[in-house]
């Protein structure tokens, strides 16, 4: 290009030389706080980050090596685990301006079906966990159809599958807990995400792992395929993504059935955490996945946030759960201060949209 | 499409509704059944024993329950349901123990007999009657226990605690402090969890009563004392948690784990020496005394009596543990899981 323009060949090519050759860009020279409005905007997992570490600062700085060890650091990643991979379900329906309600009773109804397949009908674990992983497929396909095709809000479809899931669950289930020892003895693979890796004072569980690669994975999914892209496209404006050629319900209907199959993932770890089925676990994993994905500065209108913001938004109360009780506060002081870190999360996320207006 | 999806929901809100109703006029004496919820097995075994003993007296049984542990408007909807329907007696598990009185009230007002199962109103004297489980001294026992089963090193123990939730409901407070009791802690003030200065306690933390709840409090209070070698859990599935969290750090082996409820996985899990033991209560006969009560009250005008020296009427608690010690009276598992709930 650069020779092309010192020799132009053609006569009305030489007025080239003489125009203006950086590429086309916004104009940033503002403040400061206009800059980091700027950066915040394009890094929208920076906020959560920067909480994040200055929440593990600051509870080190008052426990000391109390909090910060190995140990305890990898007890809040497992103690955040099904909240990060439910959440992980949650970034998906929410990035296409969506949201789920009923994640956490997929979760637990898909762990019912993983322990009672086993244990009322006698059928080989590995399978039943297959059925479960169906379980969730099929619950997030009936949430799927009744979005895309029934074109019912979100909201209220989940509000109402929420609670046939659940009721479903209890009545499938008679609210009967499988004990831990009978899953160890007849169907360890239950079980399987509750196996740890131990380096040093670090304890991770299959379960963490589990949910850092599915998050990076999800990550790598939603910023570099086609596919997510569309996901951001149809979250920002589905009749601007329907007109650019993407097909909008299909895509939705992959989301809510994708959501489901995480539902069930995390209703596969969630047996491995407490090595028991138990139908009255997970009552507020939705609400604690939405917590985590605002907090992780993940927009409620859809379109706009990244993944990785959830996974540091689960961490946040992470750190401040075990933190607070730690120091021996009254656990109410936790939810007090989980409500204020959302009320501030939105409101930052409203004030770095700005720089986009 | 739409119309069709309207009009199966109305048949669905109309069924509901039919169930709800129930079979009204089909004999003159009825009763109704309001729980806290009907999931949890220990409601669920209640009205097994409230159905079982109207069958048998010739009651008909309508049964109420709320939808999440804690929803008072669902019983307060119950209670003007019975009111409206007639009915001679209403057994209650209130969710909300001091909302609740103000219908409690208006149905004895109408000339029913109120009884309270489980969980005592606030004041105890709103209902007619109080049929329950003496929470403290359910505490009493397994704390006498874990006592006498530690012997002399009860006096350096490491005790922590696995409690219900913040509020700190009565059931909590009566079993937490109970324990202590049993286990010659002075409690201070014996309404209050947590204001006790015994260097023996070394943590509480609250479990919801479930697994989740149990395994997460076990590792906070892990955190805040590793050596932790005694542990009281509200109920039996938050043992459950608390002792997937303590296989987790391999220290399943050294700690004694004392409960309270009976219920069949909790048994097992006694006979299983995951909890060493559990204070076994009663909802089936909670129920079906509930029940004779009411029949009683119809045929004769008189309302049941009470425990000398409580202000209810105790429905017992008996310990269930296959390691019996002097001093403290126990069922083994075997005979704890003939009466078992759940």
């Amino acid at each position: 290009m650069a020779e092309a323009k010192a020799q132009p060949s053609q006569e009305f090519e030489k007025v080239l030389t003489g125009s203006a050759t950086e590429v086309a860009s916004f104009e940033h020279d503002k403040t400061f706080i206009e800059r980091l409005q700027h950066m915040l905007h394009s890094n929208p997992a920076l906020v959560p980050l920067i909480v994040l570490v200055l929440s593990i600062l600051a509870f080190s700085a008052i426990l000391g090596a109390k909090f910060l060890n190995t140990f305890t650091l990898t007890l809040i990643l497992q103690q955040v685990a099904i909240t990060g991979i439910v959440g992980a379900a949650q970034t998906l329906v929410i990035l296409t301006a969506g949201i789920d309600l009923s994640v956490g009773a997929i979760m637990v109804l898909s762990s019912v079906v993983m322990g009672q397949f086993t244990f009322r009908y006698g059928l080989p674990a590995p399978v039943a966990v297959l059925c479960g992983f169906a379980c969730g497929a099929v619950c997030g396909y009936i949430n799927g159809w009744l979005v895309a095709r029934m074109k019912l809000p979100p909201f209220i479809v989940t509000l109402g599958t929420w609670q046939v899931f659940l009721a479903t669950n209890f009545l499938y289930s008679a609210n009967e807990t499988i004990r831990s020892q009978d899953i160890e003895q007849q169907a360890p693979i239950l079980q399987f995400f509750g196996a740890s890796i131990r380096v040093g004072g670090a304890v991770l569980t299959y379960g963490v792992i589990a949910m850092i690669l599915l998050v990076l994975a999800l990550w790598y999914i939603l910023n570099h395929t086609a596919w997510g892209r569309h996901v951001y496209a149809i979250g920002d404006d589905p009749d601007a993504a329907e007109l650019s050629g993407v097909q909008v319900n299909r895509m939705l209907l992959q989301v809510y059935v994708i959501s489901g199959l995480i539902c069930a993932l995390a209703g596969w770890v969630l047996i491995g955490r407490l090595g028991s089925v138990s139908p009255t676990s997970g009552q507020f994993a939705n609400i604690e996945s939405i917590t985590a994905v605002v907090i992780g500065g993940i927009s409620l209108f859809g379109g706009r946030g990244s993944i990785l913001g959830m996974i540091f938004g689960a961490l946040i109360v992470g750190v401040f759960s075990l933190g607070l009780r730690l120091i021996g506060t009254d656990p109410q002081w936790t939810y007090l201060l989980i409500g204020v870190l959302i009320i501030a999360a939105v409101a930052i996320d409203q004030w770095i949209r700005k720089v986009a207006g | 499409m739409t119309s069709g999806t309207l009009r199966g929901a109305l048949c669905a809100a109309a069924a509901v509704a039919a169930l709800g109703a129930g079979p009204a006029f089909a004999q003159d004496v009825s009763a109704c059944l309001i729980t806290k919820t009907d999931t949890n097995p220990f409601f669920v075994k209640m009205k097994e024993g409230a159905q079982a003993k109207s069958d048998e007296l010739g009651i008909t049984l309508k049964a109420y329950a709320g939808r999440i542990d804690g929803d008072n408007e669902s019983q307060v909807a119950a209670i003007e349901s019975c009111i409206a329907d007639g009915a001679k007696g209403i057994l209650l598990v209130p969710s909300d123990t001091k909302a609740i009185v103000e219908s409690v009230r208006k149905a004895r007002d109408a000339g029913i007999l109120v009884i309270a199962l489980d969980t005592p109103l606030e004041p105890i004297d709103e209902a007619d009657a109080t049929f329950a489980t003496d929470n403290f001294k359910a505490g009493e026992l397994i704390g006498a226990w874990a006592r006498a089963t530690l012997g002399d090193a009860a006096a350096d123990a490491r005790i922590g605690y696995m409690n219900l939730n913040p509020s700190q409901p009565t059931v909590d407070v009566l079993r937490n402090q109970g324990f202590m009791t049993g286990f010659g802690i002075d409690t201070v003030d014996v309404n209050i969890i947590g204001d006790e200065t015994d260097p023996r306690n070394v943590c509480h933390d609250v479990t919801n009563g479930n697994e989740q709840g149990g395994r997460a409090a076990m590792e906070n209070c892990l955190q805040k004392d590793p050596t932790i070698n005694v542990v009281y859990t509200i109920n039996e599935p938050a043992a459950a948690g608390a002792y997937a969290a303590l296989k987790s750090v391999g220290r399943e082996g050294d700690v004694t784990i004392v409960s309270v409820d009976g219920g069949c996985p909790g048994v097992k899990d006694v006979a299983a020496g995951i909890i060493g033991a559990t204070s076994q209560q009663y909802p089936l006969l909670m129920a079906s005394m509930g029940i004779e009560a009411i029949k009683k009250f119809v045929d004769t005008g008189e309302k049941p009596a009470r425990t000398e020296g409580l202000d209810f009427f105790d429905t017992g608690a008996v310990l269930v543990t296959d390691k019996p010690v002097e001093g403290v009276e126990s069922i083994d598992t075997k005979a704890g899981l003939e009466k078992c709930w759940g």
